[in-house]
């Protein structure tokens, strides 16, 4: 093995990121890294650069045991890495590029000249024909891509991580990357590869390894795994658990909300949903393939530029998330910390304040009540805080997601959306915010719940809508509700040939 | 109350750090004694000169606490204190003037408001368009002449006293209440707070951010026009080039050393308000001691540098794990010498 994990381990307050991985990477291979939000590729990757010290666990590259304490030591050792987003810089020239922090010398300045010699030769063998004078901002993100590739290389030369380079490229530049990949792969270089596109990842990869809530899952040879296979991996059915729809098919209530043609260029093709009361809808799909992007035109994080909401007594606003939650809308986001909590403020603050920014500036909810009402949640959602003035960005992932579920339930809305509502929370908490997903809709609440657990999905669904490519492609209802037929869903028909071949 | 207390602590000890470092260099400094029926002495006029800075930093802490910043004060003062003085000179009287003043500073907030919260163009930039423009405005309004009047009720908002205090001081210490409890009765101080930690969070949750970015600014421009009027009064003139300069720059300081963190979040108008008394009796304190002016700005700057110093949570952390390092080998050392100590 060129690099090789073993045993990684690397906690977060409240929560294990890597539990336990092992990653094995050979010279000469790509080895794709797959894993839906939260399984801790990304983790993994920091640990392997040196972004992250590990907690436990040891490192070998070619046998040695090694211990990179940043990026730099990682990249002196051999191990490069290339983020999405290109952390060169657009307004040096590409020989500036690629050559600084080594930039040839002659009698103690700069040599201009033997930089584009430089330049030029790191570029041998790339299939690029640029002018290395020229700024880097001039060209297009493949081609800085490939420049971010050259310098990374020729930095670190053994092992080479490129995290989601790809998510910014469109088609004919993905080839062109993906022939450089390979020719690098060809020189004998090992290769992570990260992506949530499968059909690049079978496409380019050699060796596959998922990771599911921080624990290495498995790793096989691309060919011979085929597509529901993998998803089936990723999403983390246990095979031999057969799970049952845990839901009894009741007719749910009456229509209470119907979008029609809603949508947003770019983001996800208009769809139609008819809500009704007291309903659990599940949305289940792949990462970027439009789930959270439903949520967001529903909600108007993101405002529509196609179709209507209505109910029974006419047509809803919903073009900004004040106007969503004036029509009875409620929206629990996938990322917690930047889209959920307010960090610095107070659990009772945070709870407090849809209601607030409801009621509006000038009617504040006197701060006895504020109290009362933080201690009520704290107690009926059993959220674990020293008290109600406690900074709620101090609380475990579990207990802040508890918080955002009461600042929803202050507000008692008719259709509450949740996101990933048990990602990245502890196995007790999971369990709790399960149970109140069930209260809820006891009470006569519509819920949304978009999730990659698919187990979890079925248990608490009465239909499940699935999404792919971004649009609405499949809703299964009653008896229908297995995660096998999730599986088959969102690994689109034809899975099963395109991964035969 | 306590945990009130407990918050401006720190400014409060600073300000009688100061209080006394300058004593200690001019003894009659903190004499307060009454002079037919209005008080005077140094502590008075540090609460008169300090006025501007004190009201600037009052719409300073709501836009930091935004986790903006309003760099167009200082202009926008000028542009207030000319409209004011162009309105008397007039002869449209001061019911007219003051208005008319409020009015430009509120317009002039709406402006840094929009450019901010609707084409999102970040405050620092935003606001800086109005603070080069802004003295280019007030030399329009006064014709590129410094306009002097006789109002005598104007010249009163600026040098007169009322009930024995100044009436600068009556104005920032009555804005100043009356911004606390509007902030703090109402919703507003929980909003702005959210919307500065969590922009994105805060929207989600149904805050309306472009109205209340929008507010605190037109709040930022009207403490601008008040803190014009008064500098205009007292010295009987819109002088388009000089009044308010470099003042928002003690406004983000008397902000800072108040302890609200230019990243935005928490806020405290008080705390700001003792900050810019702390920087007005420095400036004060200098000048009484009898040091060569030449020496004002670099003592000043000591002083303020000093007191960031003492505030910076990383140095605080540094002297409480000195302390306790300390406190430790104290306590190591200590217990042979009370073995030692036991039979007696």
């Amino acid at each position: 093995m060129l690099l090789e994990a073993r045993g990684l381990l690397k906690r977060f307050p409240g929560t294990v990121a890597l539990d336990g991985v092992g990653f094995g990477l050979a010279a000469g291979e790509v080895h794709a890294l797959l894993g839906e939000n939260g399984a801790g590729k990304s983790t993994l990757i920091k640990c392997l650069t040196g972004a992250y010290r590990r907690d436990g666990g040891e490192i070998l590259l070619d046998g040695q045991p090694v211990d990179p304490r940043s990026t730099f030591e990682a990249q002196e050792l051999g191990i490069g890495t290339v983020y999405q987003e290109v952390n060169l810089l657009p307004n040096l020239t590409v020989a500036e590029n690629l050559t600084l922090g080594r930039q040839p010398r002659r009698l103690g300045l700069t040599s201009r000249r033997g930089m584009r010699a430089l330049a030029r030769e790191m570029l041998a063998g790339y299939g690029l024909d640029i002018d290395v004078e020229r700024d880097l901002g001039a060209y297009s993100v493949a081609v800085q891509q490939i420049v971010a590739i050259a310098r990374a290389v020729h930095l670190s030369g053994k092992v080479l991580i490129l995290d989601e380079p790809t998510a910014s490229l469109d088609a004919r530049e993905v080839a062109m990357l993906f022939e450089v990949v390979r020719r690098l792969r060809d020189r004998g270089l090992g290769i992570v590869f990260v992506s949530h596109f499968l059909d690049q990842v079978f496409a380019i990869s050699d060796r596959i390894t998922v990771l599911r809530n921080g624990r290495h899952i498995a790793t096989t040879e691309a060919a011979t795994l085929d597509r529901v296979r993998l998803i089936n991996l990723m999403l983390g059915r246990e095979l031999e658990q057969a799970t049952t729809h845990g839901r009894t098919a009741h007719d749910a209530g009456a229509e209470v909300l119907r979008a029609e043609g809603l949508g947003k260029r770019g983001r996800i093709a208009p769809f139609d949903l008819s809500v009704r009361a007291g309903e659990v809808i599940g949305m289940a799909g792949l990462l970027g393939s439009g789930r959270t992007e439903t949520a967001e035109v529903l909600f108007g994080a993101a405002a529509a530029d196609s179709g209507t909401v209505r109910d029974a007594k006419g047509p809803l606003d919903v073009s900004t998330p004040a106007r969503a939650i004036a029509s009875g809308f409620g929206f629990a986001p996938e990322d917690r910390k930047t889209d959920g909590i307010i960090g610095d403020l107070s659990v009772r603050e945070n709870i407090a304040l849809a209601l607030q920014a409801h009621r509006g500036w000038a009617r504040p909810i006197p701060r006895a009540e504020q109290r009362r009402l933080a201690e009520d949640f704290i107690r009926r959602l059993d959220i674990r805080t020293p008290g109600p003035e406690k900074p709620v960005g101090q609380l475990s992932g579990g207990n802040q997601q508890k918080v955002i579920l009461a600042r929803w339930l202050a507000m008692n809305p008719r259709f509450l959306i949740l996101d990933e509502p048990t990602r990245g929370i502890d196995v007790g908490a999971h369990a709790e915010v399960l149970r109140l997903i069930e209260e809820m809709v006891a009470g006569g609440m519509s819920l949304l719940v978009i999730s990659s657990e698919l187990e979890e999905l079925v248990a608490v669904s009465d239909r499940v809508i699935v999404v792919r490519d971004r649009s609405h492609v499949a809703e299964l209802t009653g008896q229908e509700i297995t995660t096998d037929a999730i599986v088959r869903a969102i690994a689109a028909p034809g899975a099963n040939l395109e991964a035969a071949e | 109350m306590t945990a009130l207390l407990r918050r401006i602590a720190p400014q409060l000890l600073t300000l009688l750090a100061v209080l006394v470092l300058v004593t200690v260099f001019f003894p009659g400094f903190l004499s307060v004694g009454f002079s037919g029926d209005r008080l005077v002495g140094s502590p008075i006029d540090v609460l008169k000169r300090g006025a501007p800075v004190a009201l600037l930093a009052i719409g300073m802490t709501l836009v930091i606490a935004t986790r903006g910043i309003d760099l167009s004060v200082g202009a926008v003062m000028a542009i207030c204190g000319a409209v004011a003085a162009a309105a008397v000179d007039r002869g449209w009287g001061l019911g007219a003037a003051i208005p008319l003043a409020l009015g430009a500073g509120l317009l002039c907030g709406l402006w840094n408001g929009f450019l901010v919260a609707v084409l999102r163009i970040q405050p620092i930039v935003a606001t800086l368009i109005l603070m080069v423009a802004g003295r280019g405005i007030a030399q329009l309004v006064t014709a590129g002449q410094i306009l002097t009047f006789s109002d005598e009720g104007f010249a009163f908002l600026g040098s007169g006293t009322f009930l024995g205090l100044p009436v600068p001081a009556w104005a920032w210490i009555l804005a100043g209440i009356v911004a606390g409890l509007v902030v703090r009765r109402t919703a507003l101080g929980l909003l702005i707070e959210s919307v500065g930690v969590n922009l994105r969070a805060s929207r989600l949750a149904g805050v309306d951010s472009t109205v209340l970015l929008v507010t605190v600014y037109m709040i930022s421009g009207l403490c601008a026009a008040v803190a014009g009027l008064i500098v205009t009064g007292d010295i009987r003139g819109a002088d388009a080039n000089n009044a308010g300069l470099w003042l928002e720059l003690d406004a983000i300081l008397a902000v800072a050393i108040g302890g609200t963190s230019l990243l935005g979040g928490r806020f405290s108008i008080l705390a700001s308000l003792i900050g810019a008394m702390i920087i007005q009796s420095i400036n004060t304190g200098i000048l009484l001691a009898g040091f060569p002016p030449e020496f004002n700005l670099v003592i000043k700057a000591v002083l303020v540098l000093m007191i960031l110093m003492l505030q910076s949570p990383r140095l605080s952390d540094a002297a409480r794990g000195l302390a306790t390092r300390r406190r430790r080998t104290d306590e190591g050392a200590a217990a042979p010498r009370a073995v030692k100590e036991a039979p007696r």
